[in-house]
């Protein structure tokens, strides 16, 4: 039971970090503010949630003591990071941030103008 | 086993932190370092979270939720002052 749950812990830690390092690595690579912020929402919040259920589970078998408090992060990180996400790109667009250059359509200016 | 995997998940969020960082530097517009500010921000939860389980403390653990609460509005300010200007409006000066 301890060795098969800190196998799951220990897989739920190390999955997390590595989508931290993938999305790292796209905010670093990607072209322009849009799809960096993709990279930025998606993958970094999932690798958090990762981590913190499995400290969660941690603390709740090996030490017994269930904390509410780390439920109580992962449900916050969970809601509030798409939406920082959504204010800043939506900020980026209104101050007229470059798209990139083989950007097919744009709706939104489209819109604008009609 | 376990230890060598905390210690290995803390090296990759180190290794992801520094690319951040290197993302703050150079980024070309300011919404570009809000973004890599935000994500260190998130970082920084998972880093205090791998800490706890490390020194087998619970002591920490409200400091993850602060420090979330704290990025998600500090975010949310820079957003509102780059698209309007100011981050507190107020409606009787108009």
């Amino acid at each position: 039971m301890i060795v098969i749950s800190k196998l799951i812990i220990g897989f739920l830690i190390l999955l997390g970090s590595i989508l931290s390092l993938i999305s790292s690595i796209g905010i670093l690579r990607l072209p322009d503010v849009y799809t960096r912020n993709h990279a930025a929402s998606k993958a970094a919040t999932l690798g958090i949630i990762s981590i913190m259920l499995g400290v969660f589970l941690y603390f709740s078998i090996h030490e017994e003591h269930i904390n509410t408090r780390v439920i109580l992060g992962i449900i916050f990180v969970l809601l509030t990071s798409p939406v920082a996400g959504h204010l800043i790109n939506r900020a980026a667009y209104y101050t007229k941030t470059p798209l990139w250059k083989n950007t097919v359509v744009d709706d939104l200016k489209n819109k604008e103008e009609g | 086993m376990f230890e060598t995997v905390l210690v290995i998940s803390l090296g990759l969020i180190a290794i992801s932190s520094f690319l951040l960082i290197i993302r703050l530097i150079k980024g070309p517009s300011i919404p570009d370092r809000a973004i890599s500010l935000d994500a260190i921000g998130i970082n920084l939860i998972g880093i205090t979270a791998i800490i706890s389980v490390v020194l087998k403390t619970n002591a920490f653990l409200d400091v993850i939720l602060l420090i979330g609460i704290l990025a998600f509005i500090g975010t949310v300010a820079i957003a509102k002052f780059l698209e309007k200007g100011e981050i507190i409006e107020n409606d009787r000066d108009k």
